[in-house]
């Protein structure tokens, strides 16, 4: 990779949550854990795990949309915490963000035009109102909104056209890099095809990098370049979209691949699968070592006690696993192969 | 289980349809469904929001809004349902049929006992006291794979995870052992390995207990993994109805071809996606001919014109498949025009 325009070093985001009892001491909930990558200009790294693994928390740390509470963030090589107002006001720019739930993001009360206009109103006070305007309909043509639609309210626009106004308000300061936070989970499929052409389409013609947050495996494999996979908020493996598809190093991405449903009737009755047992496990009272060790197939005493680095298993392939890689495909392999003899 | 013969089929819907009174005009929700399905099947209704598959089930369950009206008949086991009373319709909930909902929550009452909202079914539907129902409830309970079943029997639903809430549905669904479970996106709210739990149990329960199963949802890769046929749904209609198999390797309806076109594949790296351009129709006014033409790729002045039948259809090279209906003038046009992403319409995406 050439120079990274965003590094993200150890960062940790802890929330503090209230107990009932007047005396009761708040619990620390660790929604972010350590985490560390580099994204390149133009590339797409897909962010994916189960509800609570801290996913959104990790996008909106990086936004400093929450503050985190550990570690940095470094854009184009400098740490945002140490930006002043005015650079900050200036990254903020560069920095967007489309959400998931494409009405409830859009205030009820401004037209569409206004919806749109605001963060220039921000990024660019100086700008004249005439040239405003010009820049909210060049934009909305872009995205495929007509720009006759520039007065009418978000509630007389469908799922898919109000995540179009979402993606124009993202991108009318002309940012380098969007974090989307599950932005196609609310629709329907055929207009999520189309709104995942419209953020490729963006993605190219203006250089985008992208941050895709999405719990939909099938969605992150058709737009990303690379991949991190979170649990409880930890990274447990990284790598080209490829590699970590088709040859997952670490058992809780098998499992998670092998548990997404396959759209092909014969495949998906001979595929092997990797079923995890129970639900993921608190973050506020984490399994001690590897934090995936409580649901994991083939975990031993070791992971009880110490938690696994990244071990890199090829190059920028990691997986936080003890038996990352080789190993443990084929102890999975073997736990698989044991659950289809009994069940015979 | 029942005094029909096996041929006779377990529901059958004929000329249902449902309308809803709107300030705006009436809506079509549902327009002369034609539908069947045998003891022991699995059936996916497949359709996209507003296609009617919900609103199809929840007026053979009596769940209608106030303003919307059932047509036609839908017979189980050989009852007609939407002919009974209300009292009677009750009856029937939960002893022959049962649902089960996208969000676990509004099946469970919140301030009762895991063990009070199974049991009371039991007691309700098959008079049994409460502790026989209790029993019975903590052997479901157990069969749906509830760990700590006994302790879980004394818990408020909130204590339970979402995962858990949805098998102490199917639980509930079960107790009497009916003959039809209609279940509604019953994993779209649960995470991807929680999900592959679900659908297991469900496979399991249908081989198991040969209770036929409605799988309304909107996802593709679900309906592969679970179902032995499939309804395509579009507008308020069946557009396509086929073996799972069948529908998958070549879907015959435009619709059903551009939905399968339009999700990504996990199973393949490089893949495209092809949207279908529009949106679906206004269900007041719905489109003349063909509800689909005003988005499908292949239509002329007849879909326009006239509305298609759902029928068997002939597939050059191939037999008669007579578990396949098709509504369309233009069957299989998306297969002879080779892969999607042969002809890619402006808004396909590909990825290398």
């Amino acid at each position: 990779m050439a120079e990274p325009i965003l590094s993200v070093r150890n960062l940790s985001t802890t929330f503090s949550v209230r107990q009932p009892g007047l005396f009761a001491a708040p619990l620390a909930l660790k929604a972010v854990s350590d985490v560390s990558f580099d994204l390149g200009a133009g590339e797409t790294l897909g962010i994916v795990g189960e509800s609570g693994c801290g996913k959104s928390t990790l996008g909106r740390s990086i936004l400093r949309l929450v503050e985190p509470t550990a570690g940095q963030v470094l854009w184009q090589g400098r740490d945002l915490a140490a930006f002043s107002p005015a650079e900050m006001r200036r990254a903020r720019r560069d920095l967007s963000i489309i959400f998931q739930d494409p009405i409830a993001s859009l205030n009820p009360r401004m037209t569409v035009g206004d919806i749109i206009a605001e963060p220039l109103r921000v990024a660019e006070p100086d700008l004249s109102k005439k040239d405003r305007r010009a820049r909210v309909e060049r934009v909305m043509a872009e995205v495929g909104l007509v720009p006759d639609m520039i007065n009418r309210y978000p509630h007389e626009f469908s799922g898919g056209q109000a995540q179009r106004i979402g993606i124009a308000r993202a991108v009318v300061t002309e940012p380098k890099l969007i974090v989307c936070d599950e932005p196609v989970s609310a629709l329907d499929v055929s207009i999520q095809a189309q709104i995942v052409a419209l953020l490729d389409d963006l993605k190219t013609r203006r250089g985008l990098t992208l941050l895709f947050i999405s719990h939909d495996l099938s969605v992150v494999r058709l737009v990303s370049d690379r991949i991190l996979v979170l649990y409880l908020g930890r990274v447990v493996e990284t790598g080209p979209r490829r590699d970590v598809f088709e040859r997952p190093a670490h058992p809780y991405t098998r499992a998670l691949l092998s548990a997404a449903p396959v759209p092909d009737p014969a495949a998906s009755r001979s595929r092997r699968r990797v079923m995890l047992a129970g639900d993921p496990p608190s973050p506020i009272n984490p399994p001690s070592g590897c934090a995936f060790r409580t649901r994991c197939p083939i975990a031993e005493d070791i992971c009880a006690k110490v938690p696994p680095p990244l071990a890199e298993v090829a190059p920028g392939h990691a997986g936080a696993c003890h038996f990352a890689g080789e190993e443990a495909r084929r102890r999975l392999d073997a736990v698989a192969a044991a659950g289809e003899r009994s069940a015979a | 289980m029942t005094s029909a013969s096996s041929s006779a089929p377990l529901l059958e819907l004929t000329g249902y349809s449902i309308r809803f009174a709107t300030p705006d005009g009436e809506v079509q929700a549902v327009s002369g469904l034609d539908l069947t399905l045998a003891e022991g099947e699995t059936l996916a209704i497949v359709g996209e929001s507003g296609s009617g598959k919900s609103q199809c089930f929840n007026g053979m369950f009596g769940l209608l809004a106030r303003n919307g009206r059932t047509e036609g008949q839908a017979r189980l086991a050989g009852a007609d349902l939407l002919a009974l009373s209300p009292k009677a319709l009750d009856a029937v909930r939960g002893r022959d049929m049962a649902m089960v909902f996208q969000d676990p929550m509004t099946a469970l009452n919140p301030a009762l006992k895991i063990k009070r909202q199974l049991s009371e079914t039991l007691e309700v539907h098959q008079g049994l006291s409460r502790r026989e129902a209790e029993a019975k409830s903590l052997a479901m309970l157990k069969r749906v794979g509830i760990p700590e079943a006994e302790r879980r029997m004394n818990q408020y639903p909130h204590e339970l995870s979402g995962g858990m809430r949805q098998r102490v549905v199917i639980a509930m669904a079960l107790l009497c052992r009916p003959k039809l479970i209609v279940a509604d996106e019953p994993t779209t709210a649960l995470d991807v390995t929680i999900q592959a739990q679900i659908l297991e149990l469900f496979r399991e329960l249908g081989q198991e207990m040969r209770t036929a199963l409605v799988l309304i949802t909107h996802d593709l890769g679900v309906v592969a993994g679970v179902a032995d046929r499939v309804a395509v749904m579009y507008a308020g209609r069946i557009v396509e109805e086929a073996g799972v198999d069948a529908l998958f390797d070549a879907p015959a309806h435009p619709y059903a071809a551009a939905l399968l076109a339009s999700i990504p594949r996990i199973d393949r790296d490089g893949g495209s996606v092809e949207a279908i351009p529009g949106r679906p129709p206004n269900l007041i006014h719905p489109p003349s001919g063909c509800p689909f033409h005003p988005r499908c790729r292949f239509a002329d002045e007849r879909c326009v014109a006239e509305r298609p039948p759902l029928e068997p259809v002939a597939r050059e090279g191939h037999a008669i498949d007579a578990g396949r209906r098709v509504a369309c003038w233009h069957p299989f046009a998306a297969a002879r025009a080779g892969s999607a992403a042969a002809a890619p319409t402006p808004e396909a995406v590909l990825h290398g």
